[in-house]
C-alpha cells in the first residue's frame, strides 16, 4: 500500500495526497473515505510522525482541539482532517464518535490506532440485501475483531451501534465486562446471538442507560435454554434511559420486568415485545409515567381459560392519560382493534406512530390519525388502504416520513394501497421527506404528483410489488414516474425504483439524480445502457445495490473510474461473467471483489450471480467463507 | 403445445390457470431464511423454466417464440427472458382474461396445460445441482438481449407465477403477517389457548434451525416449503450438501464428490443412511423424523439435526423413554 511507504518516522510532506488514485477523485467525496473519516494523509497512524511538533504548533494544536471538538458532523470532521497535518491530528484525538460505514473497508486496529480517544463506535457491516435473503448467513461482518482489538485500546469506550453484524453470546459479555464506562448498545438487524448473551450484558454492565435491540434475529433457543435476562439487571436503581427488545421473541418475566422498570427512575424509552400484554403494559405505564417513547407489545388481552381479559378499556385509557410526555408510540403486535381507542388521550402529542403490524381497517385507523395533528413519523400496514390515506393526508401536515408496508407481502396479492392513495398523501402532506411505499397499483401521473406537491422528498421508495408492472391506467412504463421525482426533487439522495422500467429512466436518474446517493434497482432496465448512465452521471453516488436486472460487463466496466468513490456495489442475478468482474479487480486494486454463489463449486463457473464490490485499504478479508471468492 | 399459438385467445386463458395451480409452488418467499439457497435458487430457476411468453396477434416472428412454446422441454436451451420487463398492457389483458374463464376450449387447454406440467414434474426432481442444472441456471442468469424496437412496442406477456428470492424486499418477520393475523381472528371467536400457541409458532414463519453433524455452520429450512417428510429429506440435503463438500478432501474429481456427498443424505428418514434426521419439539424432546403425521410434526417441531446414524440409538433411546414417561403421568 503506497502509504505506508512512508515509513515510520519519516515526515512525509506529501502524506496528505489524496489516498485515492488521482482518476477517482472526480466525485468529490474524498472526504467519505472508507472509515467515513478522513480519506486524506494515508490511513495509519503509523505513517504520521509521533515526534512532537515545535512548540508553536503545539500551541496551535491545543486550541484547534479546543474548536474541533464541537465539530460534531462526520462529513464536516472529515473536511477538517484534509486540510493539513496540524489539522488532521487535532481532529483526529477530538473525534468522539467513530463511523465505519463498511466493517470491512478498513481494519480495527487502522481505525482504532487513528482516533485514539474515539468512544462511541458505529459499525455497519452487511449489504442492506442480506435482510432479503439473498447473501449466505455465514458471509461475516464479525463484531469479534474489533472488540477484541478496543478491549485493548480504548478502554473507555462508552457507546456502540451495529447495524448488519454478527455478534455472540461471548461477544455480548466480553462487551459488558471490558468497558467500566459503557453505557449504550444499540444493535439493528444483527445476528449471531441470543437471551444467554444479552442475560450476560445485563448482568456485567453496570452502568447501563440504553439497550436497543432493533430487528434482529436472535438465535432460536429450545425453551429450556432460554436466559431470564431481565432479571439479570443490577437489583439497584438502574440508570437505565432506554430499553427495547421487541425482537426477542421469547416470552419475559413480567414480575422482573415490572420490578425493573420500577427502579429505573431515568427509563423514557420502552418498548416490549409481543409477550406482554395489555393487561402487563398498563402496570408498566403507571411504573413509569414519564416514558417518552413506547412501543407497546402485543396489544391485546391475555387469553385466560374462560375467556375473561384482564383488564377494561378505561383502565387503560387512564394509564394512557396519565402518560402526557409520550411522544412515540409503536409494537400493537397483535392489536385487539376495540382497545386502540385507549391511546386518544396521547394522539395530540405523539410525533411518531408505528402501526405497521397492527392489521386494521381504515375505519379504525380514522378517529386515532384524525387527532394526530402533531404527527412526523408514520408506519402503516397497507390494510387501512387508500382511504385511510386520505385521512392521514387530511390531518398530517407535518408528516415527514411515511412507510406503507404489505399485509401480503407476495407478487399476486390485491394489495390496497395504489396511486390513489399516494395522490392523497401528496397534497395533504406537503412537507415529506421520506417515503416507503409498497403497492400493486401505481401511475405515473401519480408519482408525478408526488413529485411536484413533495418538492423536499429525500427519500422516495417505491416498491410495486408485482414485477414489471406497468403504469395500470396507461400500459405505459413507470419511466415518467420516477423521472418526474428526480426531475423535481432536488433534495432526493435516496431513491428505490420498481415497475416496468426501461433505460430510459436510468438516462432521467443521471441527468437530474445528482445527489442521489443511495440506489435501488430490482427487475428493471434493458440493457448496459442503464448501468452506464448511473455510473457516468451520478457523481454522488455511494451505494448502489442492483438485482435481477440485464445488465452486463460493459455496463460493470463503464463505473471503473467512479467506484473508489463509492461504498460498495451489489449486483446479483444479473448478467456479469467472471471476466469482467476480474478486469474490475486488476485495474482496482485497493477495490475487494468479492463474488459470491450458492456452492463453493459454483464459483468456477464464468456466470457470476452475485457480485459484491467495496473499497477497502486491507485487501481481501481473511474471513471469508468458501462460498466467496475475492478476484 | 403448437395448438396454443393458434388460439390467440384461449392462451391467455392458459396462463390464467398457473397462478391458481400451486402444484410447483414449492416454496415461498425466501426459501428459508439465508441458510437454505439451494431450495431457494432450484424455485427460481424453476420458475424461470416454467415461464410461458407469448405474444399479441401479429407478433408469432419474434424470436422468443420458439423458446417459449419449448419451455416443457428442457432439452433445448431456452434463453428464458424472465427478466425482461413486459410491456404494453399485458396486465390489461390478464383482467380481461380473468373475467371470461369459462371457454368452450378451456377443456382442451387444460390437457395441454397438464401436459406441460407433467413434463415440468418430470423434470423436477430433486437431484441437486446436477451439472445439466447448473448449466440451466447459468442461461437462466442470463437474459436475452433488450429489446431493440424500443419499450412501448414490445408486447411480451409474461407470467410470474413462482415467488423469486427475497422479493418483495420486506424483512421476514413482517411477512408472516398475513397467516398469523387469520390464526388471531380464530382465537378471538373460541378463545382458545391452544391456538393462541400455534399462532405464535405460526408467528415465526416456518423457518426452523437445521444443524448437521461435524458441520459447525448452521442453518435454517423452510418448513412452509415442504409438505412431505420426502420434501424435507431433500431440502436437507440441499441445504447441507455443499458443506459436506466443501469439508471432504478436495483432491476428489468434482462428479464423484458429489456422489458420494449424495450418498450421505439417502435413507435420512429411515434411519438405513449415514445420516438421520431427528427434531426437537416444543417439550425439549429429541425425536425421529417421519414418526408422527406430517401436520403434527409441523405444529411441534422446534429445531431440526442431522446426526451421524451410529450416534442415534443412544439417542433414540432417550427420546422414547421420555416420551413414555410423561404419557404415563
Amino acid at each position: 500500500m503506497t502509504e505506508e511507504d512512508g515509513g515510520d518516522g519519516e515526515e512525509n510532506k506529501d502524506v496528505e495526497a489524496r489516498w485515492w488514485p488521482p482518476e477517482a477523485a472526480d466525485g468529490g467525496r474524498l472526504g467519505e473515505g472508507p472509515s467515513g473519516s478522513g480519506a486524506g494523509g494515508g490511513g495509519g497512524g503509523g505513517v504520521l510522525a509521533d515526534a512532537p511538533p515545535p512548540f508553536s504548533d503545539q500551541v496551535l494544536e491545543n486550541v484547534l482541539e479546543n474548536v474541533l471538538q464541537f465539530l460534531g458532523c462526520r462529513r464536516d470532521r472529515n473536511a477538517a482532517s484534509l486540510v493539513c497535518r496540524s489539522w488532521y491530528r487535532a481532529e483526529a484525538l477530538t473525534r468522539s464518535e467513530l463511523f465505519v460505514g463498511n466493517c470491512y473497508a478498513v481494519s480495527p486496529a487502522r481505525a482504532l490506532g487513528r482516533f485514539r480517544r474515539a468512544r462511541a463506535l458505529v459499525l455497519k457491516g452487511r449489504p442492506r440485501f442480506a435482510d432479503f435473503n439473498l447473501i449466505p448467513i455465514d458471509w461475516g461482518a464479525l463484531f469479534s475483531p474489533w472488540l477484541t482489538a478496543m478491549v485493548v485500546t480504548h478502554p473507555w469506550l462508552e457507546r456502540v451501534c451495529l447495524k448488519r453484524m454478527t455478534v455472540s453470546d461471548d461477544d455480548l459479555a466480553l462487551l459488558a465486562r471490558s468497558f467500566p464506562s459503557f453505557r449504550d448498545l444499540t444493535l439493528i438487524c444483527c445476528d449471531g446471538f441470543g437471551t444467554p448473551g444479552l442475560a450476560a450484558f445485563a448482568e456485567h454492565c453496570r452502568n447501563l442507560r440504553v439497550l436497543d435491540l432493533i430487528e434482529n434475529d436472535l438465535e432460536d433457543e429450545v425453551d429450556e435454554d432460554v436466559a431470564d435476562w431481565i432479571s439479570r439487571f443490577p437489583e439497584t436503581i438502574t440508570c437505565l434511559e432506554s430499553l427495547s427488545f421487541e425482537c426477542v421473541d421469547f416470552p419475559v418475566n413480567f414480575a422482573a420486568l415490572e420490578a425493573l422498570v420500577a427502579r429505573s427512575p431515568s427509563l423514557r424509552r420502552l418498548r416490549v415485545n409481543q409477550h406482554v400484554s395489555l393487561g402487563q403494559l398498563r402496570r408498566l405505564i403507571a411504573r413509569a409515567p414519564h416514558l417518552t417513547h413506547l412501543g407497546t407489545g402485543s396489544f391485546r388481552l391475555e387469553l385466560v381459560p374462560g375467556g375473561a381479559g384482564d383488564l377494561n378499556a378505561a383502565d387503560l385509557e387512564a394509564a394512557f392519560l396519565a402518560s402526557n410526555s409520550l411522544i412515540c408510540l409503536s409494537g400493537f403486535r397483535e392489536i385487539a382493534p376495540e382497545y386502540l381507542p385507549a391511546i386518544y388521550p396521547v394522539c395530540v402529542n405523539l410525533v411518531s406512530l408505528n402501526l405497521s403490524y397492527a392489521v386494521i381497517t381504515a375505519e379504525q385507523l380514522r378517529p386515532v390519525i384524525l387527532q394526530c395533528h402533531n404527527l412526523q413519523t408514520f408506519w402503516v400496514l397497507d390494510t387501512v388502504g387508500d382511504e385511510g390515506l386520505r385521512a392521514v393526508a387530511k390531518t398530517c401536515k407535518n408528516l415527514h416520513e411515511l412507510r406503507v408496508f404489505p399485509f401480503d407481502a407476495t407478487e399476486e396479492s390485491e394489495g390496497s394501497v395504489s396511486d390513489i392513495g399516494l395522490v392523497a398523501i401528496s397534497g395533504g402532506c406537503r412537507k415529506l421527506h421520506s417515503i416507503l411505499y409498497f403497492c400493486q397499483r401505481m401511475t405515473n401521473a401519480a408519482v408525478l404528483t408526488m413529485s411536484k406537491n413533495c418538492q423536499d422528498l429525500v427519500v422516495f421508495r417505491l416498491c410495486i410489488m408485482g414485477r414489471h408492472r406497468p403504469d395500470h391506467v396507461t400500459g405505459e412504463s413507470m419511466d415518467e414516474g420516477f423521472g418526474a421525482i428526480v426531475m423535481n426533487c432536488k433534495k432526493l439522495t435516496r431513491l428505490a425504483v420498481s415497475g416496468l422500467l426501461t433505460d430510459k429512466v436510468f438516462e432521467y436518474i443521471a441527468n437530474y439524480g445528482k445527489s442521489v446517493r443511495t440506489l435501488s434497482v430490482a427487475f428493471a432496465g434493458n440493457s448496459d445502457l442503464s448501468l452506464k448512465y448511473v455510473l457516468e452521471g451520478c457523481h454522488n453516488l455511494q451505494k448502489l445495490e442492483i438485482r435481477d436486472s440485464p445488465f452486463g460487463d460493459a455496463g460493470l466496466l463503464s463505473g471503473i473510474h467512479h467506484y473508489y468513490n463509492m461504498r460498495f456495489l451489489w449486483m446479483s442475478s444479473c448478467k456479469l461473467s467472471l471476466g469482467g468482474c476480474n478486469e474490475v479487480a486488476r485495474r482496482l486494486p485497493h477495490l475487494v471483489v468479492e463474488v459470491i454463489g450458492n456452492f463453493p463449486n459454483e464459483l468456477d463457473s464464468d456466470t457470476v450471480h452475485k457480485l459484491y464490490l467495496y473499497r477497502s485499504l486491507e485487501g481481501p478479508r481473511d474471513d471469508a467463507p468458501p462460498y466467496v471468492r475475492t478476484l | 403445445m403448437e395448438d396454443l399459438t393458434s388460439r390467440e385467445d384461449a392462451c391467455p386463458q392458459l396462463l390464467d390457470l398457473i397462478p391458481n395451480e400451486r402444484y410447483w409452488l414449492m416454496v415461498q418467499d425466501a426459501g428459508g431464511g439465508r441458510g437454505s439457497r439451494g431450495i431457494g435458487r432450484l424455485d427460481a430457476s424453476e420458475e424461470k423454466k416454467l415461464e410461458l411468453r407469448l405474444g399479441l396477434p401479429g407478433e408469432v416472428e419474434e424470436e422468443r417464440k420458439p423458446s417459449v412454446l419449448s419451455l416443457g422441454f428442457f432439452s433445448k436451451t431456452p434463453k428464458t427472458t424472465s427478466i425482461n420487463p413486459c410491456h404494453g398492457a399485458k396486465r390489461g389483458v390478464f383482467e380481461e382474461v380473468e373475467s371470461n374463464s369459462e371457454g368452450s376450449q378451456q377443456q382442451q387447454e387444460e390437457g395441454g396445460f397438464f401436459q406441460l406440467q407433467s413434463r415440468a414434474v418430470s423434470e423436477k426432481k430433486w437431484s441437486l445441482k446436477t451439472y445439466q442444472q447448473q448449466s440451466l441456471e447459468r442461461e437462466e442468469a442470463h437474459v436475452a438481449p433488450g429489446n431493440p424496437t424500443g419499450p412501448s412496442t414490445n408486447s411480451q406477456t409474461r407470467t410470474t407465477s413462482l415467488p423469486v428470492v427475497g422479493w418483495p424486499p420486506i424483512r421476514s418477520f413482517r411477512k408472516n403477517l398475513a397467516s398469523s393475523s387469520v390464526k388471531q381472528s380464530v382465537e378471538h371467536e373460541n378463545g382458545n389457548i391452544e391456538a393462541k400457541a400455534k399462532a405464535e409458532n405460526n408467528n415465526k414463519g416456518w423457518l426452523v434451525k437445521i444443524n448437521m453433524d461435524g458441520i459447525p455452520i448452521g442453518r435454517k429450512v423452510d418448513l412452509k416449503a415442504c409438505d412431505s417428510y420426502e420434501k424435507l429429506s431433500l431440502a436437507v440435503q440441499d441445504l447441507f450438501l455443499g458443506l459436506l463438500e466443501a469439508q471432504k478432501d478436495t483432491c476428489a474429481s468434482a462428479p464423484r464428490k458429489d456422489e458420494e456427498a449424495k450418498q450421505a443424505f439417502t435413507g435420512l428418514l429411515d434411519g438405513s443412511g449415514e445420516y438421520t434426521l431427528v427434531y426437537e419439539d416444543n417439550e425439549g424432546d429429541r425425536m425421529l423424523v417421519g414418526d408422527v403425521p406430517w401436520e403434527m410434526f409441523l405444529s411441534t417441531v422446534k429445531r431440526l439435526r442431522v446426526l451421524k446414524s451410529s450416534d442415534l440409538s443412544a439417542l433414540r433411546l432417550g427420546a422414547v423413554c421420555r416420551k413414555r414417561a410423561a404419557t404415563d403421568c
